[in-house]
């Protein structure tokens, strides 16, 4: 497990915070910059955790790079082997529910019958505003 | 009784030459004897047992349910089963325990299968070993079969070391070691990328993975929704198919499943094989294959030349893409089905209280193992504007590319597809982990992913053992929605190659009582 201050530290070292994130680069492929690992892990809300996760990532850009050798001029994208059907549609009639309890059995907090989440309006910090977790 | 066919053992049952409890009860303890195979998360010993008592009431009443009545079965445990754990071998749902029963499952229940338990998978169904969930690897049990320990006698002559033992394939890789081992006659896997067919093939079981949208996929934990399909294991081909007509079907839970009205099959015995076409995809002639492999799949395509049919090479272009075409579209939808276990409504939840971003955060750097938070970030690359163009919709383009090949090998007048399934046979765990999940991946999903870019069936039927005595599969390709004419090629595969039956002697001598009924005069079929 890494705290957030190993990880700092390791950042740092591997080449700090730059100004921008570098545009994609026709040629070759993306360089994974700190601001990208930063972005994405808040979109994920999951963290790479190591220097391993990050070169990972790259080798799996590297990987999906190979798609840009394939013409696809005049292709359409696919998003279901379906497409030639008509999605089903049923009828709009209630025909199950009630089933409160037994859904709120699974959630580690509620309150009667409301799941309780802690507050939302709290931004996820920016990097150097960030504490090392504490590990639960 | 535990070597039969689904059909002999239902005959068996209406006869009572055997009952529900009895084989449910031998198939709990073979399960315990065959513990150190680690295929089962779960054992639900209680509902079985129960399940076995209602079903020898329907029995004696002369109102057996079907073929499936009394009939010990396992599920992949990322399917959802009511009052029964459901971790998908991840700590994010250890613990959770699913308030309802995915629709096949149901079907299975509601035929009066008996449910021994819920087997082991890699976490999330993301793997190709069925080594990286949380209650550890499953193993193989070929690697302890007397064809494999005998050839490896001869190699080496020191004593039985168990830390050679082989992986099963994956991610279905319990569900395919749980019918190997006789613990149960069909098994659910699910297929996103060959998950059902590569542990099928290094299990020596038959592995189908039917056409997409013929099988609802509610209640499957999911991993790619326009590719995830519940697959099939079983001992024989014949099995699956009673199986597959009983699975497939329009559920309204799920809305891509299809419309059209599907009955349960008899698989008819192939005479005439002059009307029959097989293709061999060129591409699929890789220099990583085994030559082992190789070798059979070339005896198998002579086989079918020799009874008649016509066997023709055919060309798949864009082969050598599809690799990389699933894992951008794989790990894209994995980073958008995956954003659902945020901790609040189910499963895992970290003591982080501060914010709902921090709570989220901490729970699924806690719940996720490292293969799956990486694919969450690749896919989570890929997704971003500035990259949907290239990578996302690139990836889609050439989906269309691929599916476009198969259609137009099948236009052409092909009927089915003959490939293999795997690069060789199963490999030592040792050997396995050197490399790391996505590398494995890519190369042991090879022949297996491009079937589910286009969605249509395949199957992996056990040929022939390798030199060092383990199995080695083939998978035959079929046109979508045309899974009955698939099954009767494999089928009369089947038939001509006679695979080997596992030989467990160490098993087999603790509980003798499990083959004794061979001895008995033979069942009669209706």
């Amino acid at each position: 497990m890494w705290t957030r201050a190993v990880w700092l530290g390791l950042r740092a070292s591997a080449g700090g915070r730059r100004g921008f994130p570098s545009k994609a680069d026709p040629q070759g492929s993306r360089r994974v910059t700190a601001e990208l690992i930063e972005h994405l892990e808040r979109l994920a809300l999951v963290d790479f955790g190591s220097q391993e996760a990050v070169a990972r990532l790259e080798k799996a850009i590297a990987f999906a790079d190979r798609l840009r050798a394939v013409d696809t001029d005049g292709v359409e994208p696919m998003e279901s082997v379906l497409e030639d059907r008509c999605l089903y549609l049923r009828s709009d009639n209630v025909v199950e529910g009630n089933c409160a309890e037994e859904l709120l059995q699974n959630s580690h907090r509620v309150v009667e019958e409301y799941f309780v989440a802690p507050p939302g309006n709290i931004s996820w910090p920016k990097l150097d505003e960030k504490e090392p977790f504490s590990h639960c | 009784m535990l070597g039969r066919t689904l059909r002999e053992v239902s005959a068996a049952l209406k006869q009572g030459q055997v009952t529900p409890t009895e084989l449910c009860q031998r198939c709990l303890s073979l399960i315990k004897k065959t513990k150190f195979l680690n295929a089962y998360i779960t054992v639900s010993e209680e509902v079985a047992l129960k399940q076995a008592e209602e079903s020898e009431k329907r029995y004696k009443k002369g109102h057996s349910l079907g073929d499936l009545d009394g009939i010990p079965v396992a599920v992949k445990d990322n399917f959802s089963t009511a009052g029964i754990e459901t971790t998908c071998a991840s700590n994010m749902l250890k613990g959770y325990v699913p308030p309802y029963n995915a629709t096949v499952v149901q079907k299975l229940l509601d035929q009066g299968a008996l449910l021994m338990g819920k087997t082991n998978l890699d976490e999330f169904a993301m793997g190709s070993g069925s080594t990286d969930g949380i209650f550890g690897p499953v193993k193989n049990p070929w690697s302890y079969s007397k064809q494999y320990r005998e050839k490896r006698k001869q190699k080496s002559h020191g004593k039985n070391e168990d830390s050679h033992w082989l992986i099963t394939g994956g991610s279905s890789g319990g569900s395919a070691a749980a019918v190997s081992a006789f613990t149960c006659f069909a098994a659910l896997g699910s297929d996103t990328g060959g998950s059902t067919r590569n542990p099928a093939a290094h299990c020596g079981v038959v592995g189908l993975k039917p056409s997409y949208g013929l099988v609802s996929r509610h209640g499957l934990i999911p991993l790619v929704n326009s590719m995830d399909v519940p697959g099939i294991l079983t001992r024989c081909v014949d099995d699956a198919a009673i199986v597959l007509g009983i699975l497939a079907g329009h559920d309204p839970k799920d809305s891509t499943t299809i419309q059209d009205p599907v009955k349960p099959f008899t698989l008819p015995s192939l005479t005439d094989m002059s009307k029959l076409c097989i293709g061999i995809p060129k591409e699929y002639l890789t220099p990583e294959l085994s030559s082992e492999v190789q070798s059979l799949w070339s005896k198998a395509a002579n086989l079918f030349e020799s009874e008649g049919a016509k066997v023709i090479e055919v060309s798949l272009p864009h082969t050598s893409y599809s690799i990389v075409c699933y894992h951008v579209l794989c790990t894209s939808e994995v980073a958008s089905n995956m954003a659902r276990f945020d901790g609040l409504e189910y499963g895992h939840r970290c003591d982080i209280d501060v914010s709902t971003e921090a709570m989220y955060a901490a729970t699924r750097r806690e719940g996720f193992n490292d293969v799956v938070r990486g694919r969450i970030l690749s896919g989570n690359f890929f997704l971003l504007k500035e990259n949907y163009e290239n990578y996302f919709v690139k990836a889609q383009k050439v989906r269309r590319l691929i599916a476009r090949d198969f259609v137009n090998v099948f236009n052409s007048g092909v009927d089915v597809l003959l490939t293999p399934t795997t690069l060789s046979e199963a490999v030592p765990h040792t050997e396995f982990i050197r490399e790391d999940n996505r590398t494995r991946s890519a190369q042991d999903d090879l022949f297996t992913q491009a079937v589910n870019m286009a969605g249509l069936p395949a199957v992996s039927v056990p040929m022939a053992l390798s030199s060092q005595g383990l199995p080695i599969g083939l998978q035959f390709i079929g046109r979508a929605f045309c899974d009955q004419q698939l099954l009767t090629v494999a089928k009369w595969f089947e038939k001509q190659v006679q695979f080997p039956v596992i030989q467990l002697q160490e098993l087999m001598d603790d509980c003798s009582s499990v083959f004794e009924n061979e001895k008995l005069a033979s069942v009669s079929l209706k």
